[in-house]
């Protein structure tokens, strides 16, 4: 029981709370719940008004009904009424319920704007912090339409109490971050800059949260912040640790405001005026002499508000990385922190110096603490400071450490966490690539990886390593011994089995002298793995041994013997048999100088960027293909190999033959990604590029598995579009009636949509917004018509920035024709890479029928005459279906000129009625559409239903429009 | 700050608070993730882990855990130290606070949250700022209340 019950008690809420708690079961619960909630629906309809005080008891038990996470569908309306109680406390719950229960229910968003209009005026202070506190908890659109222009106002007059300035900062700021363009500054940009000076601690450090996002986005207007924050940082650093009363937290004087004061610096560039910035340097400089004083307190918290003003200091030196002497300092400091007995420390020193690592000052001062990391990843018993130890390694990693880093990483790999594995392989991989000096050791790093980490090692990963032994002379021998040896292992990892079968398969030659590994051991060998493994690296293998023929005739007779067995040739899956058959055959009828010339060693694989592009143009033909269509284009490619070719089969060695590159051939698939002059492998290498680069051409090209064995083009790996969402038709159906708003919004990616129609013509707008604050690579956009949409709809796509930077939005334009009439919705498609993980969906474009229409006014008489003459039956379509909203007769009207029909006043003769008449204009024709809407408003609420009625003078018209309505309603 | 969660070492979620407009079934989801991530870790751990695209800054006071996600760019530790500014608040105006005093006075707890965040930023650090913010209202309810309910009643 509590020991205490402030205020005014609620003693039924009380009550209910314990009874809750006492509830033994999940059960018992629910019951006790709707139980509750029985209760207080019938005080809410009785018909007994109730006071205040009960209105308030119930709200507060459906608050922590809701809090309990149990849906709440009513109340809403009395929470709306407390609102404009004058009792404080009643308010207070309303406000409280109506700021964790948002409602986007229009009706109610008017009343509660028009409560808080009345508390902001009221002069109250505790009132208007009430309502303030209500704008910023919902922070919706609607509000900051409402109250954006009057906040900056109550934010910057003169007689504000400090305690409703302090509100209206951070109310502002919440209604900045949600809608920008309402929240026009102008005017007040000077007087609100100027609050960092005022002399209420609490005002400064209210007003600096808002100054700083507004300097992030529009920092001309804002740097005079810059001099007037560096004062005022100046003046707290300076003062001593009782200067500040109630501000000083721990001895620390005002460790908030000094930590925002550090950040919003962070905004600018070192300041230009000598003076401004020798203050500044004398206050870091303070902050770094203070790390070094005894504490004055053995308070964590007197240590912890005095690191964090320590480490945003740093954070402010590497931003501006132009004090060497500085940064040098900080780098020091860091290192104390690195062995020091408080974990959290240990792991905000690791991140830090990852960024430290990367100025040139500080590099080397980085790495003199190399052994300490190590350390750590070894030692630290938390997992989130390992993978900072890692992140730091990796920042600190270059030509001079990089083999004894990698050796570390490989051998934490062993014994590392599940959940970093797949990173650290990534990490790995790019260290051994970067820095190889010899590729031996590079071979050598990355089959230790497969064979320690084979389940995270990633299909670029071995493509790669494929890709550098073709490319590579020097090492082809070594990789194929080491490969070699590596397979002998008992259990060696499929990953091993696919880069063993490619490379023995190419390079098995090379270590055929040694009777160890001499044909038919290498064989041997490999094809014990093979039943072990899965489709795919089966197919890699049969290839593999095709090419054994080849390289050692005197495998031949084994190899057949092997694909002549009934497992392979009339293996279950088509491709595997395929390949059995056909290379069996091959392998019996060619010539040795047919197959050798077929089976030819791998040529050097390209230079990745414009060879795809180049190849898919020739295989789109006669359409030029722009950059954001390759996708599209590969996955066309894709489905044309899919079907249109099998490996082995004649069209593979006529392919083989040719000497232009083609997508079909199998074995030499790889070719076909080759251009005449073989590039060796560049120096920014393509598994950087997995992490770093944008552009839809940067994946290991060509090294693909498909490349290697089902003959799909070597491009991306197989990523065909995902299939639609299953919410996008739900989606879709948002935007019949009106033209913009948010289309899809996950986690990551929110993507706005606005459109504008003329005649048969529309532009549509996409708005890809990235949530997250990590940049998205590779970022594509496709539409596609399916099946007959293609020639009823023209969509054209303006290209999309493929690179989306953390918290950024890009726009894409789309231009639609509407050639003639149409049912369904394009596909959008939608592809990015964040973090490494390819993220993939579809959803449906917003484009329906009734975009095109043109309304037409019309007279009742000629209404009806129209109507009449459309009375065959298969010109009209009819639904009576149940009201899912209210009947609001303004909402109907809006939604049926969202529509894009004239809405027809005076033509029903039942006014509760609704009819509408336009014309659906496409490129091939126009179709006159008349429409009737019924609905029966007297019924009960739940009974309300709808006849809606569509005539057209084409019957699928009629059909699609009444779908497409019947939802709507 | 995106959100702020306060949950018992049972899993059981005492106080939340967005910061920024999140799907209700998001938030469950969240929620449960986030309860099963902090609660599984071992007490020396650090206070601060990643998750998602976010910054999670934990701390655990007697049975309850104070758990806030923040941006990237964020400095943890003083969001480790805003929590304890929140504690230290709830202390003072319960009298040594207890989970059951949350859990009773949830509405408390919010207004108190409320009074020293709002759309995620610090408004006052000053600790007699924001209690005199709270004691006023108070103060304002014993005005109305004609009749103040037992004030010991579950003693």
């Amino acid at each position: 029981m509590p020991a205490v019950s402030k205020g005014d008690g609620m003693r039924g809420l009380a009550v209910f709370i314990s009874d809750i708690r006492n509830c033994k079961s999940k059960e018992a619960e629910i019951k006790r719940i709707n139980k509750e909630l029985a209760n207080i629906r019938s005080k809410f309809k009785g018909d007994k008004a109730l006071d205040g005080y009960s209105k308030k008891k119930y709200v507060c038990k459906l608050l922590f009904i809701f809090l309990l996470g149990h849906d709440i569908d009513f109340g809403h309306m009395e929470a709306v009424n407390l609102l404009s109680s004058n009792k404080y406390t009643e308010k207070q719950i309303g406000y409280l319920f109506i700021s964790v229960l948002v409602n986007s229910n229009s009706e109610l968003i008017r009343l509660i704007n028009n409560a808080i209009k009345n508390d902001l005026s009221s002069r109250n202070p505790t009132f208007m912090c009430l309502a303030l506190h209500c704008i910023a908890n919902v922070g919706s659109r609607e509000m900051a339409e409402a109250f954006a222009g009057e906040i900056p106002r109550i934010l910057v007059a003169g007689d504000t109490m400090d305690s409703v300035k302090q509100s209206a900062a951070l109310c502002l700021l919440r209604l900045y971050r949600t809608s920008p363009d309402l929240v026009l500054m102008g005017e007040w940009t000077s007087r609100v800059v100027h609050l960092l000076n005022d002399q209420h601690m609490g005002v400064v450090t209210a007003a600096i949260s808002l100054i700083t996002c507004l300097s992030q986005k529009n920092p001309e207007e804002f740097k005079t912040c810059v001099s007037l924050a560096v004062s005022r940082l100046s003046r707290i650093v300076s003062s001593a640790s009782t200067d500040l009363q109630d501000y000083t937290y721990y001895f620390v004087p005002a460790p908030w405001l000094s930590c925002k004061l550090l950040r919003l610096l962070q905004c600018y560039p070192p300041p230009e005026d000598g003076a401004v910035k020798g203050r500044l340097v004398e206050c870091l400089e303070t902050i770094l002499n203070k790390a070094q004083e005894p504490p004055k307190s053995k308070k964590v918290q007197h240590s912890n508000a005095k690191n964090a003003i320590l480490f945003e200091a740093i954070a402010l030196i590497i931003h501006y990385d132009s004090e060497p002497n500085l940064l040098v300092r900080a780098c020091n400091q860091l290192g104390q922190f690195l062995q020091h007995r408080e974990t959290n420390l240990r792991y905000l020193a690791l991140e830090s110096m990852c960024t430290l690592a990367s100025s040139e000052f500080s590099h080397e001062a980085v790495k003199t603490h190399i052994e300490t990391v190590i350390n750590a990843l070894k030692t630290e018993r938390d997992v989130s400071v390992r993978q900072r130890a890692a992140d730091l390694l990796y920042a600190m990693c270059d030509r001079s450490n990089a083999k004894q880093i990698v050796a570390e990483m490989l051998s934490y790999l062993e014994t590392a966490d599940y959940s970093i594995r797949e990173e650290m392989v990534l990490k790995v991989a790019i260290l051994a690539e970067k820095y190889a000096v010899d590729y031996s050791w590079y071979v050598d790093t990355i089959l230790n990886l497969i064979r320690i980490a084979g389940d995270y090692v990633s299909e670029e990963v071995w493509y790669r390593v494929i890709q550098i032994v073709i490319n590579r002379d020097d090492v082809q021998g070594y990789a194929a011994k080491t490969v070699f040896e590596a397979l002998q292992a008992p259990a060696c990892h499929e990953n091993m089995v696919k880069v063993g079968g490619y490379i023995l398969g190419e390079f098995g030659n090379l270590i055929a002298g040694d009777p160890r590994s001499s044909p038919l051991v290498q064989f041997n060998l490999l094809h014990s793995k093979f039943h072990l493994c899965s489709v795919p690296t089966r197919a890699l293998l049969l290839s593999a041994y095709i090419k054994f023929i080849n390289l050692f005739p005197e495998t031949k007779p084994t190899i057949q013997e092997v694909l002549r067995c009934d497992s392979q040739i009339r293996n279950s899956d088509v491709e595997l048999q395929q390949r059995a058959v056909e290379y069996l055959k091959l392998s019996s009828i060619a010539s040795t100088d047919v197959l050798a010339t077929v089976l030819e060693e791998m040529p050097p694989f390209p230079e990745r960027e414009s060879s795809i592009l180049a190849k898919l143009k020739k295989k789109k033909g006669p359409g030029a293909v722009s950059g954001n269509e390759l996708e599209e284009g590969k996955r066309e490619g894709g489905e044309l190999n899919g079907a249109g070719e099998r490996p082995g089969d004649s069209s593979a060695i006529g392919a083989s033959n040719a000497s232009t590159p083609s997508p079909s051939a199998d074995l030499l698939g790889l070719r076909s990604a080759a251009p005449v002059s073989a590039a060796p492998p560049s120096a920014g290498s393509l598994l950087v590029d997995v992490f770093s680069e944008a552009g839809p051409a940067a994946p290991a090209a060509g090294a693909n598995d498909d490349g290697f064995l089902s003959s799909a083009p070597p491009s991306v790996v197989s990523e065909d579009p995902a299939p639609p969402l299953p919410e996008s038709d739900e989606l879709l159906n948002k935007f019949v009636c009106k033209n913009n708003g948010v289309l899809f919004e996950n986690q990551l990616l929110q993507i706005g949509v606005k459109s504008e129609y003329r005649q048969n013509l529309g532009r549509m707008y996409l708005f890809y917004g990235n949530k997250t604050s990590v940049q998205f690579v590779n970022f594509t956009t496709t539409v596609s018509c399916p099946g007959e949409l293609q020639s009823q709809l023209n969509v054209q796509l303006k290209p999309v920035d493929p690179l989306v930077e953390g918290g950024a939005q890009v726009q894409q334009v789309i231009n639609i024709e509407c050639l003639t009439v149409f049912s369904d919705a394009p596909l959008l498609n939608i592809k990015f890479r964040y973090g490494g993980a390819l993220q993939n969906l579809t959803l449906k474009l917003p484009v329906a029928i009734n975009k095109f229409f043109q309304p037409t006014e019309m007279s009742s008489h000629d209404f009806f005459q129209r109507w009449k003459q459309l009375s065959q039956p298969q010109q009209e379509a009819q639904k009576i279906f149940k009201a899912n909203h209210a009947m609001d007769t303004e909402v109907l009207k809006a939604k049926l000129l969202g529509l894009g029909t004239a809405l027809l006043e005076k033509v029903d003769p039942n006014p509760d009625n609704f009819v509408c008449a336009g014309v659906i204009q496409t490129k091939a024709q126009q179709v006159g559409c008349l429409l009737r809407l019924e609905p029966n408003a007297q019924a009960q609420p739940g009974e309300q239903m709808y006849r809606l009625t569509l005539r057209s003078s084409k019957d699928t018209v009629a059909k699609r429009l009444c779908e497409l309505l019947a939802e709507q309603f | 700050m995106r959100f702020m969660l306060l949950f018992s070492r049972q899993g059981k979620l005492r106080l939340q608070k967005w910061y920024t407009a999140t799907a209700e079934r998001d938030k469950k989801k969240m929620v449960r993730e986030l309860m099963q991530v902090v609660l599984a870790r071992k007490p020396k751990m650090c206070s601060f882990l990643e998750w998602r695209d976010l910054k999670i800054v934990y701390k655990r006071y007697a049975s309850l855990y104070f758990c806030c996600a923040v941006e990237e760019q964020d400095n943890e530790l003083i969001t480790l130290e805003v929590i304890h500014r929140f504690v230290e608040l709830l202390d003072k105006y319960f009298g040594s606070v207890c989970e059951l005093d949350i859990i009773f006075n949830f509405e408390k707890a919010y207004f108190i949250l409320d009074e020293f965040l709002m759309g995620g930023e610090i408004q006052d650090t000053s600790k007699k700022g924001v209690l005199k913010a709270i004691e006023q209202a108070d103060l304002l309810q014993e005005v109305d209340v004609s009749s103040p309910k037992s004030f010991f009643l579950f003693k």
